[in-house]
């Protein structure tokens, strides 16, 4: 039974095997599921948004079924979902609960914020440091352009 | 990214900044030299800046290598619409090295990332120009003996000025003292004070340029205020009178006291300090032909 990940009624089919991602804000929820290449998996994908949430108001949810995503691949999410829960299900069990963090390098994502920065004028993929989680501050290595939450640009 | 491609100022340790500084001193003393005989260097200037163009290719013609290249994008295949990447990845297959000037921020370390040769940024927009930094720290040594505890004052365009940025950043290594001084607009970015702070390093800000302040100095870093970067003009118009260096402003400064200036200058350093054994900013110009001469041979692992 799945009793144990449930509390009152079920908003979104139970999961036999895979991964769920929980307490996705909910205007950032199809970003999520482009970022994680979600459209382009064969795997049954369940994607609950504009739900009730006590701690949110509103929040998203994913489910995908039987894929099990890398530290990596999941931590590309963490600046739109920082305090999303990834639940992950074997047998209609929560065998692991993992948290989200925000890796000191990654990839693409952001735009850079400087319109003269090579990475907005040339076919390449951009890149950042992170120089400090709380508050956000990155760094392009190109322009080297310090970028702010309050100015984040997602590509 | 190739060991000895150098973007920022910052991609050098202070040993390798001494190294640079004390191998240029050996090409002033003897500029003429044929270490890069047999080797192709490629000037690659998709802005066109005639001073530092000159400067880099006399560099490489003084050590008997040859140049390749295009002073100005229009007369390139980026006007074709050739990224960046082709230009350098073509290049790469003719010359040993590569010294570029770009117009958008990020285009020389990103060309580190698709060649193997050596990349030596000559400014890629308002972000870095370290050759720039390397002469200014020279001039720094040559005139001062020594590059340690030195009181530094920063005049005009601290905001956008970017080689008050790079200075201050080279500085770091050598316990410097900074002035900053420059209008409510163009104060020095947070950041950079963040840095200082950091490193322990002391500095003050102001915003009246005068004899006081002056009399503190020991290396006077003069920059041009641009109108351009003032959104209120009646702004500009009150201040761009008050950051002119004018000779009798230096009466009672030090002996040592040598006054820099990237250049070109307008009006900032009135004609009459000209003649004035402090004024420094023509030799400073000169110091730059030793010192690329130094950061290519360096990069090439001839020296």
């Amino acid at each position: 039974m799945n009793t144990k990940y449930i509390k009152g009624e079920l908003q979104v089919k139970a999961l036999e095997n895979g991964t769920v991602i929980d307490h996705i804000p909910a205007n950032k929820l199809f970003k999520v599921v482009e970022i994680l290449q979600l459209e382009q998996i064969p795997n049954e994908v369940t994607i609950g948004n504009n739900l009730a949430s006590k701690r949110m108001g509103v929040k998203g949810i994913i489910k995908i079924a039987d894929r099990f995503f890398e530290e990596k691949e999941i931590n590309r999410i963490a600046l739109l979902a920082p305090n999303a829960k990834i639940n992950i299900i074997r047998d209609y069990e929560v065998t692991e609960k993992k948290i989200i963090e925000l890796p000191d390098h990654f990839k693409g994502i952001v735009k850079c914020v400087n319109p003269k920065c090579i990475t907005n004028n040339e076919a390449m993929e951009s890149r950042y440091t992170v120089l400090s989680k709380t508050p956000l501050v990155l760094k392009c290595p190109y322009c080297e352009r310090e970028i702010r939450e309050e100015e984040l640009q997602l590509l | 990214m190739s060991y000895s491609s150098l973007v920022s100022i910052t991609d050098y340790s202070k040993e390798q900044m001494l190294h640079i500084l004390k191998l240029a001193a050996g090409f002033e003393a003897n500029p003429n030299q044929d270490i890069l005989q047999g080797k192709v260097a490629a000037t690659l200037f998709f802005e066109p800046s005639t001073r530092t163009r000159l400067s880099f290719e006399t560099a490489i013609n003084r050590l008997g290598g040859r140049v390749i290249g295009f002073s100005d994008a229009s007369t390139s295949s980026s006007t074709k619409g050739e990224t960046l990447k082709d230009t350098i990845k073509m290049v790469s297959n003719y010359a040993d090295i590569i010294i570029m000037r770009h117009f958008l921020e990020g285009a020389a370390r990103y060309a580190t990332e698709v060649t193997d040769i050596p990349i030596i940024n000559a400014g890629d927009g308002a972000n870095q120009h370290p050759t720039q930094t390397m002469l200014d720290l020279y001039s720094i040594q040559k005139t001062q003996g020594r590059l340690d505890k030195l009181n530094i004052v920063m005049v005009g365009d601290l905001k956008y000025g970017r080689t008050v940025h790079s200075l201050l950043m080279a500085l770091m290594h050598f316990s410097p003292t900074f002035y900053f001084i420059a209008p409510e607009e163009l104060l020095m970015p947070n950041e950079y004070k963040l840095i200082c702070q950091k490193n322990n390093i002391p500095y003050y800000e102001d915003s009246n340029f005068g004899p006081e302040i002056i009399e503190q100095a020991d290396i006077l870093y003069m920059t041009r205020i641009q109108k351009e970067r003032f959104t209120d003009l009646v702004e500009y118009e009150k201040v761009k009178n008050l950051y002119i260096l004018h000779n009798y402003m230096l009466e009672k400064s030090r002996d040592n006291l040598r006054i820099l200036h990237p250049l070109p200058r307008v009006n900032e350093i009135s004609q009459d300090v000209d003649e004035n054994p402090k004024a420094y900013y023509f030799e400073q110009a000169r110091n730059g032909l030793y010192v690329r001469q130094a950061i290519i041979s360096h990069a090439l692992g001839l020296v």
